[in-house]
């Protein structure tokens, strides 16, 4: 089978799949042939790893076929994808940390002997790395190694079971460059060994450099399938991100008086890599900054430092001219800031307690609410009836405790909440993602009348309609890098795009 | 003559302490082998129970003649309560705190109520010592660890070498620790999580009700309610002691029997200490092996705490979370 050869390897016909009533995938077909590089792209949400989790065998199609080298498969587990030749390698590794190198390998492999030791394990993986030229220390523990290195034991341990069909699933969202570049050039090996390699990705340079096919997936839906050559990255981002326009907001421009500071700001993310690099931002009193970009490239830390709850490497933050970075989460919340934060379950309320308790986190023990070590019962309670009203959140009663709402109400509640404290400044991270429509245009008027009464809004989406429809004015990040910042008059989708998608100004200008 | 005397309280003392713990080696061994895999079952109390009761019914209402078939039934009942819990842990994604510790009440209440009518009747289908020649005669201080009945054999020695051998030199253990540490690993591999959960948490339930049969098929010789008293609780602590590994089981197991023997010895021998009076004494030596099994858990906890052996004596990672695939 050589590269021209149109032989399809896998292919899946009208695949659709739903998660609790919202269709991830609807009728997509998806043909990928042997000896290509096969990039599927995307939005975060678009299908992409759900199509794929459904050729592996993860999740099963609620209709569609799948088709493997000309024959119809019902996948039931990944064993079974395995045995038809296709092997995934999932975006968080699936790897057994505190196992070696040589036992990960052989974890759950038909072919590895009954009885075996430590010797034979590292004498077989060290033959079979040595055949297909990919090396990692086999007697390290997992935990030991680089996420490069966990990724390429992840391949191997696919390939030793004899995949021809291999499937990457965003594989180099956690590697450094340099590792990125040395998995490209694996990756164009192993095509031009007759394999079939799917790379699911949202970065256009990644695209347009490894791939010889690309497919689009938009919300489900398949836009495009079509050979890279002669493929733009214009063209590819503005199918990916679609050219629907919503409801129009009165965009402002405001001068005056900046209420938020970033000056060179850089932190690092829980697993100790730099997720923001010297980041400059300014945010003014009546106006809103949207962050566009995919999630994942620093949004979520961006948040939490100016909140006070990430460590700064190095810069600045003021609010008012104070600065945060010194200071402990409820000054920060005294200052007037009010934070919708993006895992609203785990960080924006206590599910287990009453909503009258989730009504006062931010200030119960101001004097309104606490004498001395009591609080004043009644008073919270009444507070907590009037901010579920005001949000309209739909409950039998604040007694009932926020895991009872469902997560659209549990969202209003938190976005009301946080916008009620912050008097200066409004830090609001993807504050209508998975909401329904109607939650999500009073969630936005929420944050617009916060605008309009003069706060300082900052503004994370990774939908970037929303970002457009929103902002005043708009700054892209990308892999923790402010890539420029622009009046919402001047903000073009598919220059935004090429930016959200790596490119430079100047490559995205061209 | 010291030497005679010192000779004689070892000799009684190990020589009691091991049939004493080899209910608690049995009970952790079985509820390591649920461990390992991810699933923690706290009715180890319980499963004792219905194991017991069950060798006692088999014996004295069945008319089973062997020991051997006794226990296999009291294995059997175990391994059917253990089946229930698995298919609502495991299967139906129940907390296992919570079901578990239904198995252990419950158990507890069911052996009971079975053997209201057996209470006290002395079994005699028992498991006889065996008899390593005449080349030993029972003075001997190498006795204390012979003329044992062959299930103490088989829990000491037998059992935990399989255990070692396979989690540690197979490729079944390989995948057996997987499925404990990361389920979603194992699955992505083609091991299947709910089939190996529901397999050895029943494998070790059974275990844990031979714990059961053996009390009464060998050491009480004779149904009583709450026949386990805290031994199932003993042995979930003895598992974490042992850091999930079979060999340091037998080894916390021995020291909370040693504790139990050593205040039997000492009330059969009316041994006083200095600062206490008799009566005092006796309470605190009761106390003793569930002081020293709440110290002894503590051990592999500041052992991590310190930073030494962390990986090797830490718990499955995965122990006691549901694994669902489909989950987004």
């Amino acid at each position: 089978m050589t590269g021209d050869s149109p032989q399809p390897s896998v292919e899946a016909r009208a695949i659709s799949k739903a998660f609790g009533g919202v269709a991830a995938l609807d009728a997509v077909d998806f043909e990928v042939r042997w000896s290509e590089v096969h990039a599927l792209v995307g939005e975060n949400g678009a299908g992409k790893t759900t199509l794929c989790n459904i050729l592996a065998g993860i999740y099963r199609a609620d209709a569609g076929q799948v088709i493997v080298d000309g024959v119809e498969r019902d996948f039931r587990a990944p064993a079974h994808a395995i045995d038809a030749g296709i092997g995934m390698v999932h975006q968080h590794f699936r790897l057994v940390e505190p196992m070696t190198v040589a036992e990960n390998i052989h974890l759950g492999w038909p072919e590895t002997p009954g009885v075996v030791s430590q010797r034979t394990l590292i004498d077989r993986t060290e033959r079979f790395m040595s055949e297909m030229g990919m090396h990692v220390d086999p007697t390290a523990k997992i935990w030991q190694l680089s996420v490069g290195e966990q990724q390429r034991v992840e391949i191997l341990r696919v390939l030793a079971r004899g995949a021809r069909v291999l499937i990457l699933d965003e594989p180099t969202a956690v590697l450094t460059a340099k590792e990125a570049e040395e998995l490209f050039a694996v990756v164009r090996e192993l095509a031009a060994s007759g394999l079939s390699v799917i790379f699911i990705t949202h970065k256009l340079r990644e695209v347009l450099a490894v791939s010889d096919r690309l497919t689009v997936l938009r919300q489900g839906i398949r836009e495009i399938t079509r050979p890279t050559e002669g493929a733009t990255a214009g063209e590819i981002a503005r199918l990916m991100t679609g050219e629907e326009r919503l409801l129009s907001v009165e965009h402002r421009v405001v001068t005056g008086e900046s209420t938020l500071e970033l000056r060179g700001v850089s932190a690092l993310n829980d697993r100790g890599i730099t997720a923001l690099h010297n980041v400059d931002l300014t945010v003014r009193a009546g106006e809103i900054l949207g962050i566009a970009g995919v999630s994942g490239n620093g949004q979520t830390e961006l948040a939490e430092v100016i909140c006070s709850l990430r460590d700064l490497q190095s810069g600045s933050i003021a609010v008012d001219g104070a600065d945060v970075a010194s200071m402990s989460v409820r000054a920060v919340t005294d200052l007037g800031v009010g934070h919708i934060p993006e895992d609203r379950i785990g960080m924006g309320m206590v599910l287990s307690a009453p909503l009258k308790n989730n009504a006062v986190l931010h200030n119960y023990w101001t004097e309104a609410f606490s004498q001395g070590l009591t609080l004043d019962r009644q008073e919270v309670i009444d507070f907590a009836k009037r901010l579920v009203e005001a949000a309209r959140v739909q409950t039998r009663s604040v007694f009932a405790t926020a895991g009872q709402l469902s997560g659209g109400n549990q969202q209003r509640l938190v976005a009301r909440r946080e916008a009620l404290a912050a008097d200066r400044l409004l830090v609001a991270a993807h504050p209508t993602r998975g909401l329904d429509v109607n939650a999500a245009q009073e969630v936005r008027a929420t944050v617009l009348d916060k605008r309009d009464g003069g706060c300082a809004v900052l503004l994370i989406s990774d939908d970037l309609d929303e970002v457009l429809l929103m902002s005043d004015r708009i700054a892209v990040m990308y892999e923790g890098r402010i890539m420029g910042v622009f009046d919402a008059a001047d903000a073009d989708r598919e220059y935004l795009g090429l930016l959200m998608g790596g490119h430079t100004p100047a490559e995205a200008s061209r | 003559m010291i030497l005679a005397i010192i000779e004689n309280a070892f000799l009684s003392l190990v020589g009691s302490a091991i049939p004493a713990s080899t209910v608690v080696v049995l009970a952790a061994t079985g509820a390591m082998l649920g461990e390992r895999v991810g699933v923690l079952n706290l009715g180890q109390e319980g499963l004792i129970g219905i194991g017991a009761v069950y060798s006692v019914i088999a014996v004295l209402s069945w008319g089973v003649q062997s020991p051997w078939m006794a226990m296999l039934i009291g294995m059997i009942a175990a391994a059917v309560a253990g089946l229930v819990f698995a298919v609502c842990v495991v299967a139906f994604r129940a907390s296992q705190v919570l079901v578990g510790l239904a198995l252990a009440l419950g158990g507890i209440g069911l052996s009971n109520q079975l053997g209201t009518n057996r209470n006290g009747t002395l079994i005699k289908t028992l498991f006889r010592e065996v008899n390593p020649g005449g080349v030993l005669d029972n003075n001997d201080l190498m006795s204390a660890f012979l003329f044992h009945d062959p299930i103490v054999y088989i829990a000491y020695v037998g059992l935990p070498l399989v255990l070692w051998f396979v989690l540690f030199r197979t490729r079944h253990g390989m995948n057996m620790k997987a499925v404990g540490e990361n389920p979603a690993a194992a699955d992505a591999v083609g091991v299947s999580v709910t089939g190996w959960r529901i397999f050895y948490s029943v494998l070790g339930a059974s275990l844990t009700g031979a714990a059961g049969s053996y009390m009464v098929l060998a050491f009480t010789p004779s149904w009583s309610p709450d026949i386990a008293r805290g031994r199932g609780w003993v042995a979930l602590a003895v598992v974490i002691f042992a850091g999930w590994r079979p060999g340091w089981a037998v080894a916390g197991a021995l020291l909370y029997g040693s504790m139990i023997s050593l205040d039997t010895t000492a009330q059969a021998r009316g041994w006083g200490l200095p600062f206490m009076g008799a009566s005092d004494l006796s309470f605190f030596l009761s106390m003793l092996p569930y002081v020293v099994t709440l110290v002894a858990i503590l051990i592999p906890a500041g052992a991590v705490k310190l930073g030494r052996r962390v990986r090797s004596t830490a718990a499955p990672a995965a122990l006691a979370i549901p694994y669902a695939r489909e989950e987004r």
